[in-house]
């Protein structure tokens, strides 16, 4: 290909230290929450601490990627933060990211929103500003902190955590080939203006929504790239739960094996625009040159966005410094949800 | 806090902007205009060069905060620390996502990104710096033994080790 390449040059992820288990869980709305956990492929999730919120941890994870790039955030022309937990309705959640890690006044940023989506939208955004030549390096976030209401079956998987990966022309650690989108007016889940948690249609969300987007968008990728789930060495699907992306892969045609390291939700929850970034930098944690990799988000509403990625040499040499994934998927400190309400807010304290 | 006086204060609390005399090379946190260290502080003036800290520290003294500030309700009990940074300067902090019986004098920190405080239900959020335990200090299993956390092997594909 003569184009001149686009790709990942840096990554890093950050992942709120706290867990809850869905037997807790169930414990307070009297039903069997390990159950739930079993169906829903969810084993913990993870929980954001009082002071944690969307732009903390955008912050923390753009601020581990460029120390392990050595990139200079004077540098950064264009910053994206993809989230559905924006912590202001109005005032960019980009603005405080960029501040933060030194990357004001001379670049562009935005806040982007399509539920889940809306971090593989920012690096498409990035991909077209990069190749164009109008900024050397952009950066893409997915983060979110989002919240089922109490007793929803929302409230089993959705969790906290995000990463952000800057792309660029040059000292790639994987390049990406191809990005292709499947996008149709679905209502599948949704929060309307002023609501404190969202809204769902139950099992819509699955075939007409999920299965269909992210199966059409694959297929439409690697018919495009002429390649087949065997040329892949690592899938990553988004994932609301642990179930969803292992039926997607399995009717797709992809082993458990291709899946490994791109599913994180079963022991992190579903972090939402975090959720394929998080399975996609943690197949980065373990990729060796050469290999290739599909990655197909899903946004409700609804969408795909799909990545073709080939990795390259330099991902040997790279830096990896701060917590790996893997650090993520072990660690974290359980919860009662007790606690796990008091952090998330649903105590309200003098009856406000 | 007004918003034009934290909006002034945004490079500290952001990013520990710092002072350093190029004299005596003693640091300020918050950035200082004048040496107060070297003997002729006129010397000092124009010859303070800005730091920034590395956030990397150790908690010199500490207490455990039971009756909180307005807006800190939901953390209590929490951990508000003397740091004293690698380049000199002693900040004032709460050390997060610790128990308050592990934290203790000497206990290496880095700083972390976290909301401060909230002006109420609709105005600004304020960003800045808190304390993180750092990570070669911290030794903590996900689902100690009799936790209710189940062990996730049994199930699903499982990344491996590195």
């Amino acid at each position: 290909m003569s184009e001149e390449p686009v790709g990942i040059v840096s990554y890093g992820a950050y992942v709120p230290r706290y867990r809850i288990a869905p037997a807790e869980i169930g414990v307070v709305w009297g039903t069997d929450g390990e159950a739930m956990g079993k169906g829903l492929g969810v084993f913990r999730k993870s929980v954001p601490a009082p002071d944690e919120d969307t732009i903390t941890i955008s912050t923390e994870a753009l601020r581990q990627a460029l120390a392990r790039g050595r990139i200079s955030p004077q540098s950064i022309g264009a910053l994206y933060v993809g989230s559905e937990s924006h912590p202001y309705a109005v005032k960019p959640t980009a603005t405080v990211v960029a501040q933060a890690v030194g990357a004001t006044p001379y670049l562009t940023a935005a806040d982007f929103e399509f539920a889940c989506k809306a971090g593989t939208a920012a690096i498409q955004t990035c991909m077209g500003l990069v190749k164009s030549r109008m900024i050397t390096y952009g950066v893409a976030i997915g983060s979110d902190t989002s919240q089922g209401a109490p007793g929803d079956a929302l409230e089993y998987s959705a969790s906290a955590g995000g990463a952000a990966f800057i792309i660029g022309r040059e000292r790639l650690l994987a390049e990406i080939n191809a990005t292709e989108s499947f996008t149709t007016d679905t209502p599948d889940f949704w929060r309307r203006e002023g609501q404190r948690y969202p809204s769902h249609g139950g099992r819509f969300t699955g075939e007409p929504a999920f299965f269909r987007h992210v199966g059409e968008c694959g297929r439409r990728m690697m018919e495009r790239m002429e390649t087949s789930p065997k040329d892949y060495r690592h899938v990553v699907f988004h994932q609301p739960n642990g179930k969803f992306p292992q039926r997607m892969g399995k009717t797709m045609g992809f082993t458990e094996e291709q899946m490994r390291y791109g599913l994180v939700t079963p022991y992190l929850g579903n972090t939402y625009s975090g959720a394929a970034l998080l399975g996609l930098a943690n197949v980065l944690d373990h990729a060796d040159p050469g290999d290739r990799i599909l990655v197909v988000g899903y946004g409700s509403g609804a969408g795909s966005d799909a990545f073709d990625l080939t990795v390259t040499d330099r991902i040997h040499q790279f830096d990896r410094q701060g917590p790996r994934i893997q650090e993520f998927l072990d660690g974290g400190v359980p919860l009662s949800y007790a606690i796990y309400a008091k952090f998330r807010g649903k105590i309200h304290l003098g009856g406000s | 806090m007004t918003i034009a006086r934290f909006w002034r204060e945004t490079p500290q609390r952001y990013n520990l902007g710092a002072s350093r005399c190029s004299s005596c090379g003693s640091a300020f946190f918050p950035p200082r205009v004048v040496c107060p260290v070297c003997p002729e502080h006129r010397r000092s003036l124009g010859k303070m060069e800005p730091l920034q800290l590395s956030g990397e520290g150790e908690v010199y003294s500490f207490t455990v905060v039971h009756d909180p500030a307005e807006g800190f309700e939901m953390q209590v009990p929490y951990v508000l620390a003397l740091v004293k940074t690698r380049e000199g300067p002693i900040l004032t902090g709460q050390v997060v996502d610790v128990s308050p019986g592990d934290v203790h004098v000497g206990l290496r920190v880095q700083a972390t990104f976290r909301k401060l405080r909230e002006e109420g239900k609709s105005g600004v959020i304020h960003y800045g710096y808190k304390f993180a335990v750092a990570r070669e200090e911290v030794r903590e299993p996900v689902a100690p033994e009799g936790e209710s956390v189940p062990e996730p092997r049994a199930e699903g594909p499982r990344p491996a080790r590195t």
